[in-house]
């Protein structure tokens, strides 16, 4: 079995959680957030993870290297509210060993 | 004021299955949604996905599944109230309920099913301070009428089809049409986003990207907007400014029915019949939560069904009825048509 990895989440009072997040269930960041349940159900996640709402917006951090943009993400990322250069949505991210220390802030909620 | 016997809010699978559930019991339904279309979430999100958990079809795309709920309920005769927003309920001296919708369409009936999924489906606002204040003083979220906007100058905002097939449309209808983007890159139909070039080559739209409104202004209307392009702001005079950037899920004005609510859903009693607080009041499928909620299209599928027997029992107070199978007594609509299965054939072997 795969380790779990360490990531550190501020949910959108500003509090920040160290989470162990397995990688070997093909688990994506907003997921993460909702297993810890660190977001509001309803509030996050809310097209399921197609990319298709920005309820999993998140900054991201630290420097790690992270999966390329895809065009769906670029397009709904375009048209989100809140966002920064370090945008990302979270269910784009796979939770994959390379991840380790990463470091995000949950978006505020539309 | 329609009548029926289940009124169902949300016309998601959940809502279509449950027609055809309480057609075997004969009892009748009626369904509102927000929405222009049946089909909810499958049909507005992601008609062209695939599904892989609907038992019995490996991959059934969203809208197919939609279309196949349809022609299963069709024959217990649902009447529909689409495209508008179920608002207000109130119970009457008899338990019976009242739903009217935000047309004040009244809907009357002995038990209400929720069936709501995220929520209406309502336009996401951009962030700019002082826009409430403008709201159908020149900012509009939809576009309703396109006469309205004849000889207006008129701003659109936003990347999608939404957009671009409205700035194509006002284009001929509009004084002056400008079409606001943060980014150059526009995600709609390819033909759109060409006929819009086109336009924008003649003259006829003017394209502002990657730019994006960050204030309104005026007296007692909107009169202008503030752009930000770059490095730089500048106002823009207009008559209508229109974000079109979609839609998003809202629970709405059922959170203020007096239900229970946990989590942004409907708490429920998940040992019975998915009933709420109120009783004859239902909730089923993702708008529900109980110990152990999982949001899945099957899971609502059984929550209807058990929905209905209750439903039947508050309908037809103290009538006997068991459970049939569909394969032993067939189905019999309410149009009139009757499906069941062959009859064995009996001959004996010589």
């Amino acid at each position: 079995m795969q380790q779990d990895i360490n990531i550190k989440i501020t949910d959108r009072d500003g509090v920040t959680h160290e989470v162990l997040a397995p990688t070997d269930m093909a688990m994506n960041l907003m997921e993460v957030v909702r297993s810890y349940e660190l977001a509001p159900e309803g509030t996050i996640g809310i097209c399921g993870g197609m990319a298709m709402c920005a309820s999993c917006q998140c900054y991201v951090l630290s420097d790690t290297m992270l999966p390329e943009m895809q065009d769906d993400e670029e397009a709904m990322l375009s048209e989100a509210f809140n966002v920064k250069d370090n945008s990302r949505l979270g269910c784009q991210i796979q939770i994959t060993p390379d991840l380790e220390g990463l470091e995000v802030q949950l978006a505020p909620e539309e | 004021m329609i009548k029926t016997d289940i009124l169902i809010i949300g016309a998601g699978p959940t809502g279509l299955f449950a027609v055809f559930e309480a057609g075997l019991l004969k009892l009748k339904c009626h369904l509102i949604d927000a929405l222009p279309q049946p089909g909810g979430q499958c049909s507005e999100i992601y008609p062209k996905k695939p599904i892989y958990d609907i038992p019995a079809y490996p991959e059934i795309l969203a809208g197919d599944l939609t279309h196949k709920l349809m022609e299963q309920c069709k024959q217990f005769e649902p009447g529909f109230t689409l495209g508008e927003r179920a608002e207000t309920i109130d119970k009457q001296e008899d338990g019976t309920f009242i739903v009217t919708t935000n047309k004040g369409t009244k809907h009357h009936a002995p038990v209400v099913a929720i069936a709501g999924g995220l929520g209406s489906f309502e336009p996401r606002k951009p962030i700019i301070d002082n826009i409430s204040d403008y709201e159908d003083k020149g900012v509009e979220y939809i576009i309703k009428e396109p006469e309205f906007y004849r000889d207006k100058k008129v701003v659109i905002a936003g990347g999608g089809d939404s957009a671009l097939d409205w700035s194509i449309y006002l284009s001929d209808i509009a004084s002056e049409v400008t079409l606001i983007h943060r980014r150059n890159e526009f995600r709609g139909h390819l033909d759109s986003v060409e006929k819009v070039q086109e336009l924008k080559n003649a003259g006829k739209i003017n394209l502002i990207t990657p730019a994006e409104v960050i204030g309104v202004e005026g007296t007692n209307k909107i009169e202008a907007i503030t752009i930000k392009q770059d490095a730089k702001t500048f106002k823009k005079e207009c008559d209508h400014f229109v974000p079109l950037f979609g839609l998003s899920p809202k629970l709405g004005p059922i959170a203020d029915w007096g239900l229970e609510i946990e989590k942004n859903a409907i708490k429920v009693d998940n040992s019975l019949d998915y009933q709420t607080n109120i009783p004859g009041i239902f909730a089923i499928g993702d708008v529900n939560t109980y110990p152990g909620k999982l949001k899945l299209i099957l899971c609502g599928f059984h929550e209807a069904t058990l929905m209905c027997q209750s439903a039947y029992q508050i309908i037809n107070p103290g009538k006997r009825y068991v459970l049939k199978y569909t394969t032993v007594s067939g189905v019999d609509g309410f149009d009139g048509t009757r499906k069941e299965a062959p009859k064995a054939v009996v001959k004996a072997i010589q």
